[in-house]
């Protein structure tokens, strides 16, 4: 519905249909396409399914007890099929976690290293932590912290340097902007500007449209388990339903 | 004070037995909330196997202890794929109950396989000893600290600073979180428990060659007192399973030398690690070294 149609794709999602436990089908026939080098934005109310949807792309769903039980999912053009959560971060995907989930107990240190556990030549991971260290100079004076004592923003930005340990060609973020200052938001916002403009391709869950659609380039509404609207994110944006419902000025 | 230090030295040793015995209850724990009752049963297994190949088949000693440690360690992780795994979400009970049907499993395959009485397990330091002043070193302590503090090293530099070590401890905390980034649950499982039975193969060894080195079905009742001291240490830390272990160890030997209590009946020291848990629980309920959990902001 999106892109210009030339390129693949990165991530392609054809009528997904996702079911938790025996009988609550959650999504019904999602259709998303995510183009290479795109920050894609994903709307929606809450209960909609957006976080289902994140789930069903990195193969976190058995964790909820939930399967797919319609569509495909396509990472470059390849069909994922069923293959697993690490099997999916060695190709390419990574995530920042509804709520952070950073490891409380382990120093921040700890969960880059754990962020980067698929990548085997030591000195690539010694690069891409000083990398993260230069764009997030807050974790870095705190490296050896127990993560659990940080602020929430310095969690998120760890949430997020975690994420990017892998150096993933697709970055999954659900929320970042979740109980966060103003102030903080504007930062996470600029480091997934810049992880965009670095040839990471975004997908961007939020809540927070104004944000997101200040930042990416497509975006999509998902309400109730479906896509309602897909498009550029300045069509979006003036949209008057958007307007109404998302953007807090009917 | 010679009896003093006789018996604390007598005591470390011991606790280093329990400290590993308690590290393996922990690392599964703490990897995946299952209680392991056949713990013990590894330790018997681990000993009868050394026999084994050492004293039966005349491997040199060492190789054998190494070469039992790496079968204990498949087993371990057969064990945990073939039975643990499929249980994942199933009340912890359930889990409970399996691995107390594998304690007595073990126990039978053990009174099966070696059914001849009286078999001895040969270590090379034999019952040899040192005179330290007025203090004897027993050869059989010395070894087992030796060995126990080596083991207990070599675990938490694993632990602290290789990948598999770290994903196991984020798994622990976190399972979803933890597969988000790429870590193996699977694995992370499956570690914790070949490493558990591995160090299970060590302390049945130095359980046997402190008393003697004569084998019997019931040495793995020594996971009984690991058990109190897995619990005063914290049941999630690593750390404070070893600290456990050595303080149940030392209680145990220095009330068997000191308290003359013969009126409550003999093995009082038998006691004496669960009266010291329960008062250490009553005082701090999460155990010496166990985590309140930071908070998540
Ligand atoms: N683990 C689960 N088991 C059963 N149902 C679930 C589970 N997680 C979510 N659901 C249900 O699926 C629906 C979609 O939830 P989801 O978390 O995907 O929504 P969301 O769009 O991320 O919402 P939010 O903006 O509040 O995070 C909701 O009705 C929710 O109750
Ligand atoms: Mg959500």
């Amino acid at each position: 519905m999106v892109g210009d149609g030339s390129a693949t794709p990165v991530l392609e999602v054809r009528g997904l249909s996702v079911r938790y436990g025996p009988a609550l089908t959650v999504l019904h026939g999602v259709d998303i396409e995510v183009p290479a080098g795109a920050v894609v934005a994903l709307l929606g109310p809450n209960g909609a399914g957006k976080t289902t949807l994140l789930r069903a792309l990195t193969g976190l769903l058995p964790f909820h007890h939930g399967r797919v039980t319609g569509g495909e999912v396509l990472l470059e053009g390849k069909p994922v099929g069923r293959a697993n959560a690490t099997a999916l971060v060695r190709r390419g995907m990574a995530q920042v976690m509804e709520g952070r989930r950073i490891f409380a107990e382990l120093t921040v240190e700890e969960n880059l290293r754990a962020g980067a556990v698929t990548v085997r030549d030591r000195r690539r991971v010694a690069e891409v932590t000083r990398d993260i260290f230069a764009a997030f100079p807050q974790l870095a004076h705190r490296r050896g912290y127990q993560a659990g004592y940080l602020s929430g923003g310095e969690q998120q930005m760890l949430a997020i340097g975690r994420a990017l340990m892998s150096s993933p060609k697709l970055l999954l973020l659900d929320e970042p902007s979740l109980g966060l200052a103003p102030r903080i938001t504007e930062q996470i916002a600029e480091r997934i500007v810049a992880v965009g403009a670095a040839g990471t391709t975004v997908l961007l869950v939020e809540q927070n449209a104004a944000m997101a659609l200040s930042i990416s380039e497509f975006a999509y509404v998902l309400q109730a388990g479906r896509v309602a609207m897909g498009g550029p994110a300045t069509v979006l944006r003036d949209d008057p339903d958007v307007q109404k419902l998302y953007l807090g000025d009917g | 004070m010679d009896k003093f230090l006789q018996l604390l030295l007598s005591g470390v040793a011991l606790g280093g037995i329990y400290a590993l015995v308690a590290l393996g209850f922990v690392v599964i724990y703490k990897a995946s909330g299952a209680f392991n009752f056949a713990q013990g049963g590894f330790v018997t297994l681990g000993a009868y196997m050394v026999y084994q190949f050492g004293t039966d088949w005349g491997l040199p000693f060492w190789l054998a202890l190494v070469l039992v440690m790496l079968a204990m360690a498949a087993v371990g992780m057969l064990v945990e794929r073939l039975v643990i795994r499929p249980m994942v979400g199933k009340p912890v009970f359930t889990v409970v109950l399996i691995t107390l049907g594998l304690l007595l499993i073990i126990e039978q395959v053990v009174r099966a396989v070696w059914t001849m009485p009286g078999l001895v397990l040969s270590v090379p330091w034999g019952n040899g000893r040192s005179q330290l002043g007025d203090v004897t070193l027993r050869h059989a302590d010395l070894w087992t600290m030796v060995s126990a503090a080596v083991l207990l090293a070599a675990f938490f530099l694993f632990f602290r600073y290789s990948r598999t070590g770290l994903g196991m401890r984020a798994t622990a905390l976190d399972q979803e979180a933890a597969a988000a980034q790429g870590i193996s649950v699977g694995r992370s499982f499956a570690v914790s428990w070949a490493v558990a039975a591995a160090v299970a193969v060590v302390a049945g060894v130095m359980l046997v060659s402190r008393g003697g080195g004569a084998l019997s079905p019931a040495i793995g009742f020594v996971a009984l007192a690991a058990f109190p001291a897995m619990i005063l240490g914290g049941l999630d830390s690593t750390g404070g399973a070893v600290l456990g272990g050595v303080l149940i160890g030392l209680a145990e030997v220095m009330s068997q030398g000191y308290l003359d209590v013969s009126w409550l009946g003999s093995n009082v020291e038998v006691v004496v690690p669960y009266v010291l848990m329960v008062l250490v629980l009553l005082w701090r309920p999460e155990g010496l070294l166990g985590t309140r959990r930071v908070e998540r902001v």
